[in-house]
């Protein structure tokens, strides 16, 4: 394969394009960002006081929780999930695999829509619950269940890329020199995987802190019980309490903002 | 030279202890225990919730289905949805080839930042995409003000919607068709210029066929997510129903109406069409591993 | 430690990889699996390691019956063809890591790596990643870290192909060199002939999952004991010949040649009319300028320290030879000349 080299682009055409491009850009992602800025710049001193609101400090810390659990829960899922996916051959594997897949399809209301359904009254799993005492709709761990749903393809489909490539060499020489499985899970593979892990991760947090149709209808957004920054944002606007769901959304930008950087040191593949 | 032992002290490996004849048992029920255990949560997770949508969605009978789809509102806002998701579509798909062609093949300044911001949305939660444009357009605003003598209010209006599906869906082609780019081979460029093709005949006959299917699939994953998108929406478009309420928040609305069956009726047809679409997407990505050579 | 196989065969589905393969391997001996790509030999070694499973057959290492067991507990050393080194570990964890997983004293690791660093001629490199070495260093590493946990075996898999040719050849005397001093019964895999050769006691000849050959490098040359040893081993000219009056004929040339495998040859010869596959080794021939001779020559190649004589027979077959440079066979033999052809041992595989 001959040498990957950039080219400066020459001619008009091809500025021309760029143009496009950046424009584009500009237009579609940039001069939003800049207005929620300059909004909230423009009335600084009552955003500031909207945010410490102990609702809005609660609901910021409920979508931090929740996240933080999703991060734990589908980060381990996804190591295991990605192990199974790519190292077994079993039936049923191409189900699973499309199973995976399906919370990228489904609309967040839907979702929410589809809990509902299994924990709501009358709901298949109602009895379930009752019978031990659990409560998942209007409640937190209907919180964490539809976030859990929604996170769930990031970490396994980013770490089994990493697996598929890397192969297993390098566990099987481990093998021959002794290694027990775990041992070698644990030196070998886990740090193969780590870039993988770190990028699904990073996606996993994102999505939960943006989790806002599923939440809506499974939480009903009470506010200092189930309302995360995202539906508190909602509801202040709603509410017409424009400068602290500015305010609030400014945050969750910002957070956004540090996950990029993150994202941003993905490996480029090809190259 | 003299026979040497490798032992060279008194700790001794397990190769030279007395033999121990384990079998790889354990090491299966490992294996079965992850797989069943993953499979297990998978099930629980996903496929009984959507199970339970799509019976109780289905409950309504064929008539019950056809009845929910074509009541005036929530047909217009199945339109809308698909409207304005094919708009996103075919802009970001275009678009998408563009910005992936500049970030991965040209030397421009700035373009770390243009990466960046490309990945933006895969970042920010989708209610503060609508909440970023309400700032922008929205009527309070100088924008929204200029727009609006010219009657184009684009919060609370069909233009909102698309643009918000824009923000949202960008990162989605370009990430797709990226990872193709970079493994195009050069040489074979080179070769098209050295037996005469021109720029344009080159990029059409040579570049852009391997890319096709990335572009495809890539293109159907932002109309299915457009489909989807519900939290831009919900700030943008006002939800005027007719206007710019679009399908997933008319069963919001439903739900919240205390009417389920009406909307998993709706929730299941924009499944079918997501699950159909998902197909599409999957075999076009086969596609794209069974053309490479 | 020796190593009895017995029976082996695999298929990966409807492909046959390995057909009934026995053979057995003393103790300390060094041992070459020499074959054509795909024929099987990479399958056998990974079946005797444990990282794939035969689907019929046994595996002794020993002495002990060891198909149910994992990997981890036949301690064999294995050397990977792409050399498998830990990318995240530094050359001496990675050299130190079978004895780590193994709890090994960190006192006594430390003296095992820098005794094998020193074997391996890498001394000074320890704390360099493996992305910082050159292919031969790599090698290096991978043998230094299978030797590290003392196996009682170590297998090879292709460990040469992938550095180029001058690092290949040090590398080779390097592991004869090592086999010398220690004596760990070794099993290496190889398309290359003259590296199984040069560096082996033993070879097995192995082509489509089938064991051809069994024996020391001068009986694979000299007593191939089927068609595919004979014209696979060593640069050959095959013909295709008949029998009369107890020699063999292609166009105007004829020989006495031996029927068959070594263990045949008191059989009777062939009647006349027999077709037979007939294998004359490029040093078995003997070309000289003679105007009345049967075959013209079509190209001299000068190959270094050898002369590489392409001609043609009368009848149309092609044929060649090879000369030290400065043989007196070579005078006057140029591109078009005529010349005498003279053969002075082959060996002829009877046709079913």
């Amino acid at each position: 394969m001959s040498e990957k080299v950039l080219i400066r682009p020459h001619g008009g055409a091809r500025w021309a394009i760029v143009a496009v491009v950046v424009a584009y850009v500009t237009v579609v992602i940039v001069v939003p960002l800049f207005a929620l800025v300059a909004t909230v710049a423009g009335d600084l001193r009552r955003v500031l006081e909207e945010i410490l609101d102990p609702g809005a400090l609660h609901a910021l810390m409920l979508s931090a929780v929740v996240a933080v659990i999703a991060l734990a829960v589908n980060g381990v899922a996804g190591v295991v999930g990605a192990l199974v996916l790519v190292r077994q051959r079993f039936w049923g594997k191409r189900a699973l695999d499309a199973l995976i897949d399906m919370p990228l399809a489904v609309s967040p209301v839907m979702t929410g829509l589809a809990f509902l359904l299994l924990f709501g009254r009358g709901g298949w799993l109602r009895p379930v619950l009752d019978a031990a005492k659990l409560e998942v709709m209007f409640a937190f761990p209907g919180l964490v269940v539809a976030t859990l749903f929604v996170t769930l393809p990031f970490t396994i489909r980013e770490v089994a890329l990493v697996l598929d490539e890397i192969g297993t060499s390098e566990e099987d020489a481990a093998a021959t020199l002794g290694a027990t499985s775990w041992q070698a899970f644990r030196l070998v593979t886990l740090p193969n995987i780590r870039h993988g892990l770190e990028l699904g991760t990073t996606l996993t947090v994102a999505r939960a802190l943006g989790e806002f149709g599923a939440v809506l209808v499974i939480g009903g957004a009470i506010s200092g019980k189930t309302q995360t920054a995202t539906t508190f944002i909602h509801t202040a606007i709603d509410e017409r309490r424009d400068a602290t769901a500015y305010g609030i959304a400014l945050i969750l930008a910002a957070a956004a903002a540090a996950l990029l950087v993150v994202l941003q040191r993905r490996p480029r593949k090809g190259t | 030279m003299t026979t040497r032992e490798l032992q060279t002290s008194s700790w001794i490996p397990r190769a030279a202890r007395p033999a121990d004849t384990s079998t790889a048992r354990a090491r299966n029920r490992w294996t079965l225990l992850l797989r069943g255990g993953f499979a297990g949560y998978v099930t629980v997770l996903v496929a009984l919730p959507l199970l339970a949508l799509v019976v109780r969605g289905l409950s309504v009978g064929p008539r019950g289905l056809w009845e929910a789809i074509t009541a005036p509102v929530a047909a217009d806002a199945l339109v809308l949805s698909l409207v304005t998701s094919l708009i996103a579509a075919v802009a970001n798909g275009l678009m998408g080839l563009a910005i992936a062609w500049v970030l991965v093949r040209w030397d421009i300044p700035g373009r770390k930042l243009l990466s960046a911001l490309v990945d933006l949305p895969f970042a920010i939660p989708t209610l503060v995409a609508g909440v970023l444009l309400v700032a922008l357009y929205g009527p309070q605003t100088t924008a929204g003000s200029v727009l609006s003598t010219y009657g184009l209010q684009i919060a609370f209006a069909k233009g909102g919607v698309v643009l918000a599906l824009l923000f949202v869906t960008l990162p989605f082609v370009v990430r797709a068709v990226e990872p193709v780019l970079r493994e195009l081979d050069h040489a074979e460029e080179e070769a098209a210029t050295t037996l005469g093709a021109s720029t344009w005949t080159t990029f059409r006959r040579v570049l852009l066929p391997p890319l096709l299917p990335a572009l495809a699939a890539g293109t159907v994953q932002v109309f299915a997510r457009s489909l989807a998108e519900f939290g831009s929406l919900a700030a943008v478009s006002g939800n005027i129903p007719h206007r710019t309420l679009t399908a997933p928040v008319y069963v919001l609305g439903e739900v919240e109406r205390g009417e389920p069956a009406s909307a998993a009726a709706v929730s299941v047809v924009l499944l079918a069409v997501a699950l159909a679409l998902q197909l599409a997407s999957r075999s076009l990505v086969a596609l794209v591993d069974k053309r490479r050579v | 430690m020796g190593i009895r196989a017995r029976n082996l065969s695999k298929s990966f589905g409807s492909a046959k990889v390995l057909d009934d393969v026995s053979f057995e391997i003393e103790p300390g001996e060094l041992v070459a699996l020499l074959g054509p790509s795909g024929g099987g030999k990479s399958t056998i070694l990974r079946i005797i390691a444990g990282l794939d499973t035969a689907d019929a057959g046994e595996v002794w290492l020993g002495g002990a019956r060891v198909d149910g067991s994992h990997t981890r507990e036949r301690h064999v050393g294995f050397v990977f063809q792409h050399y498998a080194l830990f990318r995240h570990m530094t050359v001496r964890d990675n050299i130190a890591f079978g004895l780590s997983v193994q709890g090994a004293p960190l006192e006594h690791q430390n003296r095992r790596v820098a005794h094998l660093l020193e074997l391996v001629g890498l001394e000074g490199l320890q704390d360099r990643m493996p992305s910082q070495l050159s292919g031969g260093q790599r090698q290096r590493v991978a043998l230094a870290r299978a030797l590290a946990p003392e196996p009682k075996l170590l297998l090879l898999d292709e460990p040469f192909g992938a550095v180029d040719a001058k690092v290949r050849e040090e590398l080779r005397r390097w592991l004869r060199r090592l086999h010398d001093e220690f004596h760990v019964t070794s099993i290496f895999v190889t398309h290359d002939q003259e590296e199984a050769f040069a560096v082996s006691d033993r070879v097995l000849v192995i082509n489509k999952g089938r064991l051809e050959q069994a024996g020391s490098p001068l009986e694979i040359v000299e007593h191939p004991e089927t068609e595919f040893v004979a014209s696979f081993v060593g640069e050959v000219n095959v013909f295709d010949a008949a029998m009369r009056g107890g020699k063999a004929w292609v166009g105007p040339l004829s020989t006495k040649a031996a029927i068959g495998p070594l263990s045949e040859k008191d059989r009777e010869p062939p009647g006349d009319g027999t077709r037979v596959r007939l294998v004359v080794r490029s040093y078995d021939l003997k070309f000289w300028r003679d105007d009345s001779g049967t075959a013209v020559v079509k190209r001299v190649i000068t190959l270094g320290d050898r002369v590489r004589v392409e001609a043609v027979l009368d009848g149309g077959s092609p044929i060649f030879a090879q000369f030290p440079r400065r043989s007196s066979l070579l005078t006057g033999i140029d591109a078009g000349s005529r010349i005498a052809v003279e053969i002075t041992h082959a060996r002829a595989w009877p046709m079913a």
